[in-house]
């Protein structure tokens, strides 16, 4: 591969001009703790490396995908058949998608159950549910690319509940459409803020959380912190590293199979004219809410059941926003059987209502 | 030191070594071969652009071509003047064919009726035919949705 | 009270009483009319309905009230002077006089051109020369008049939904006689047509694809002239819409033939009432097929009817086997819409093939057939050439995930080196 020589030759030359010995310090002395969590680690890894896949295959579908109403369908499948593995391409970004939402869910709940996030590190566990925030904005935005009539309603659902927010719903519906329905000023505004303003966004936020994680080290569970023996621990350069390459490989063998086998569909042309098919679902990372709204009532008492839902749901994430500041047992020390029961139940109430949303016979 | 030991981690060492390669082939050579624009350049959207040349239609004729999935046709009228519709009858979604002796547009399902504008005059069709934009681009004939 | 507030208290009051102003000048008509108001406040059912279900009548609506058709004296309150003789009061019309009295408004040219100049004023005219008509003049106390098919009292515009006479509802209303047998007996004509007529896909066609462009009774019967078309006119009838078939019967010998043996074209093989959705089982020598019921076996009718089946059974099966190919490679993930509408011309030479039975000439039908397993082929070949290059994407990712797992594998033999490497030094042993 590359010749050692050239390798020395090269750090030798960038050494006498910015002195990179700090760096190799903290490289070589960089650990990662050692127990029977340790597992967990690797979520945040895989993480950021599916996000990493879905820059590069992005930045390569925004080659050949146009941002318009008349244009984005057949760009998209022009992509799909005539350029060569652009269907490879294609599949991989929405499935990379799911799969990175989903590790970055299995994540946030790994660091909640060890409560990772009590101090030093509760801002990192704050700008982690930013980061959270933006990749379901990310998954919203880009769903909509597409423009087929899945995308094309799941988008009107999607914006009219979030104009169920007081006050500001309707001016967020109206900013968040570029109009009052959705339309082909829709998909330029999401199109603008897929590629441009939330990777901007992740690029600081994420940044800073890295640096967080850099500065700080690993957390470890309350138990091993507490058992006074310091933990045992691995090199992260290169016995964790190559455990993480393990990983992440994995990852693209499974994202190259189901590219190849369960191509992600290109659906019909959305037209806006058409009533809304039967059955429109939004991406499974959404199910959980959807389906509560089905639930609700229309009315409770005076009020309208889908605002409740969404205020509940506004609750909730910011109790999970504010959970190190909330936690004040793991801030003593002690064991917090209220947060972690509360953890549970949010676990399987998302567990529960998304296969329901999937199960359940249609909605009212 | 050639000890078992080391003849391993030189085993090891060339295994990662190559297999890293032929990944790294594996991953550059789609993407590569996805950077080089395909022979159709384009996505062909609401722009198609017809295989006659304007020469070859003569006046009061149509004929019918593709349009993303569904038929559509080209007429020239008796006057000379370039027309595109969708070829898609309103009633039940045969394909309507240029009649020359009547100088109009018929289905023949149904015995449906459209005149030159695509407007439904006879038969069950409820609706006019769908117009789209036909237009003479130096030697070639360009069809676009919306009249 | 400064002005502004003294001037919106004053409007507060004034305004209703302007609106209500104007809703009592709108009810006017009626209230003021001796008819409606005595027959309402009778609550008898012999003679309230009326005066009730006129409110939603087309008549009322533009101002023809009950003395225009029955006469007497609207303005008087005394029944004795509203339903007098000498006031021109005619009570309830006789059976026999009902198009006479309609037509006495929708006769006059001059009269119905107030009201609209594209109406046509010669409904009882066309009337009189249909079987009702003809019965009527007979004194038939049970045939159709005017108010069997356009109700009476609570007569609506053709357009509204609501009419009798509106197409999804014709059928429904000829039924209430037609397909009524103790109604009609003795009248000798059949009373199944109702029910087979709403099995047809004429109907279907009306009533579920909401096309209201398809046959109900009146227009294959006439509506005012309403009479059975005679053999000479059931092709013209049918041939109205389905032009082609009937063009390339008349050029058929089964046209003379038919007409020789005084039977009707179409009906013979697809029925009159119950028409019911075509297939390719109707043509041939099979069980279900029309032609065996006149052609015997040994006929050359039989023998060609047997070739023309099977030249769209062919045709027909090309094109499914093609589908499934393109349905296949669609399903898997391969675009093939340019092949699936390619494959649209071999279902429109299926289509044309299908029609041509009527000119009973095999030799065209094979024609059209072969061109269109041509297109068939071609496209299955399209589909077929899809699937291989979704075999060939498998077989790539196994190479690729073959590749990666070699990778992952050497990974982890590093890993447990290092692992292992580490432990030594850790421990202190010399170093393997």
């Amino acid at each position: 591969m590359v010749p050692p020589r050239l390798v020395h030759t090269l750090t030798t030359w960038l050494d006498e001009r910015v002195n990179l010995e700090e760096i190799r310090q903290f490289v070589r002395h960089k650990v990662v703790p050692v127990h029977k969590h340790t597992v967990w680690y690797y979520f945040g890894g895989m993480t950021l490396f599916l996000f990493a896949l879905q820059v590069c295959t992005g930045i390569l579908l925004l080659l050949y995908y146009r941002p318009s109403a008349e244009e984005a369908y057949e760009s998209v499948q022009f992509i799909v058949t005539e350029v060569q593995f652009g269907w490879l391409i294609r599949s991989i970004h929405s499935w990379s998608a799911n799969l990175m939402i989903a590790t970055l869910m299995i994540h946030l709940f790994s660091v909640y159950f060890t409560r990772a996030y009590r101090k030093p590190r509760e801002l990192t566990w704050v700008t982690g549910m930013f980061l959270f925030g933006i990749a379901l904005f990310f998954g919203f935005s880009g769903y909509l690319l597409p423009w087929n009539t899945l995308a094309y309603f799941a988008t009107k659902v999607g914006t009219d509940v979030a104009g169920q927010v007081p006050l500001v719903g309707h001016l967020i519906t109206r900013i968040l459409r570029g109009g009052a329905d959705v339309t082909g000023a829709t998909l330029s505004r999401f199109y603008g803020i897929h590629v441009a303003v939330l990777p901007l966004l992740m690029t600081g936020i994420l940044g800073l959380h890295l640096f967080l994680v850099q500065k700080q080290g690993m957390s470890v569970p309350i138990e091993v912190e507490h058992s006074g023996r310091p933990p045992k621990t691995m090199p992260f350069f290169p016995n964790f590293l190559l455990r993480d390459l393990v990983g992440w490989l994995s990852a693209l063998a499974v994202l190259a199979a189901l590219a190849a086998y369960f191509p992600w569909e290109l659906g019909t042309k959305a037209d806006p004219f058409a009533p809304a098919p039967a059955g429109i679902r939004p991406e499974w990372y959404f199910m959980y809410m959807f389906q509560t709204l089905k639930y609700l009532p229309a009315k409770i008492g005076p009020i309208d059941g889908e605002f409740i839902g969404v205020m509940a749901f506004n609750l909730g994430g910011l109790f999970l926003l504010l959970v190190p500041f909330l936690d004040r047992r793991t801030a003593r020390g002690e064991k917090s059987p209220l947060f972690f029961w509360l953890g549970v139940g949010i676990v399987t109430y998302i567990v529960l209502l998304s296969v329901l949303g999937y199960v359940a016979p249609g909605g009212k | 030191m050639d000890t078992p030991a080391n003849s391993r981690r030189g085993f090891v060492n060339l295994l990662l070594g190559s297999g890293f390669g032929a990944m790294m082939v594996s991953v550059l050579y789609p993407v590569v071969r996805y950077l080089l624009p395909p022979e159709s350049g384009e996505p062909t959207i609401a722009n198609v652009t017809l295989p006659w040349k304007p020469s070859e239609i003569r006046s009061n004729t149509g004929r019918i071509f593709k349009f993303g999935t569904q038929p559509g046709i080209l007429v020239k009228t008796p006057a000379g003047e370039l027309r595109a519709f969708s070829a898609v009858c309103t009633h039940l979604n045969c394909t309507v064919q240029y009649r020359d002796e009547k100088q109009d547009i018929w289905c023949a399902c149904h015995n449906g009726v459209y005149d030159l504008n695509g407007k439904n005059v006879s038969g069950p069709p409820p609706r006019p035919l769908e117009p789209y934009k036909a237009f003479v681009k130096g030697d070639q004939i360009v069809v676009s949705k919306g009249a | 009270m400064p002005w502004k507030w003294r001037l919106l208290l004053i409007s507060m009051f004034v305004a209703p009483v302007i609106l209500l102003a104007g809703e009592a000048e709108a009810q006017k008509p009626t209230e003021d009319n001796s008819c409606v108001q005595c027959h309402q406040g009778l609550g008898d059912p012999r003679v309230t309905p009326p005066a009730e279900k006129f409110a939603q009548d087309i008549h009322m609506a533009k101002g023809i009230l009950c003395h225009d058709c029955h006469g007497g004296d609207p303005t008087n309150f005394d029944p004795q002077q509203a339903m007098s003789r000498a006031k021109g009061f005619i009570g309830k019309p006789t059976h026999q006089t009902i198009p006479t009295l309609c037509g006495k408004c929708h006769s006059d040219a001059v009269y119905m051109k107030r009201f609209d100049p594209t109406l046509r004023v010669d409904q009882v005219q066309e009337y009189y020369t249909s079987v009702h008509g003809k019965l009527l003049k007979k004194g038939d106390q049970k045939v159709a008049t005017c108010i069997s098919c356009h109700d009476v009292h609570r007569i609506r515009a053709i357009k509204d939904q609501q009419a009798w006479t509106y197409p999804v509802k014709v059928v429904d209303t000829c039924g209430r006689c037609h397909g009524d047998p103790k109604y009609m007996a003795g009248y000798n004509i059949p009373t199944d047509i109702v029910a087979k007529y709403k099995q047809s896909v004429h109907y279907e066609a009306l009533t579920k694809k909401g096309d209201l462009s398809a046959p109900t009774c009146n227009i294959c019967h006439g509506n005012h002239g309403a009479a059975p078309p005679g053999v000479e006119s059931v092709a013209n009838v049918c041939g109205t819409c389905h032009s082609v078939p009937a063009e390339l019967f008349a050029k058929s010998p089964h046209q003379k033939a038919f007409a020789s043996m005084g039977l009707f074209p179409c009906v013979v093989c697809h029925s009159n009432h119950d028409v019911m959705k075509t297939n390719d089982g109707m043509v041939g020598t099979t069980e279900k097929a029309v032609c065996v019921n006149c052609h015997d076996p040994k006929s050359v009718g039989f023998k060609q009817a047997a070739t023309m089946r099977n030249s769209l059974d062919g045709l027909r099966e090309s094109i499914t086997r093609a589908t499934a190919v393109l349905d296949q490679a669609e399903h898997a993930g391969m675009e093939i819409s340019q092949a699936r509408f390619e494959l649209r011309g071999a279902a429109d030479a299926l289509l044309k093939a299908r029609v041509t039975i009527h000119l009973v000439d095999p030799a065209a039908i094979q024609k059209l057939t072969d061109e269109g397993d041509k297109i068939a082929t071609a496209t299955r070949a399209k589909g077929v050439k899809a699937l291989e290059d979704l075999a060939f994407r498998h077989r790539g990712l196994w190479v690729s995930v073959g590749i990666i797992l070699l990778v992952i594998v050497g990974l982890v033999l590093k890993i447990r080196e290092m692992d292992r490497q580490r432990e030594r030094e850790r421990t202190g042993d010399p170093p393997e």
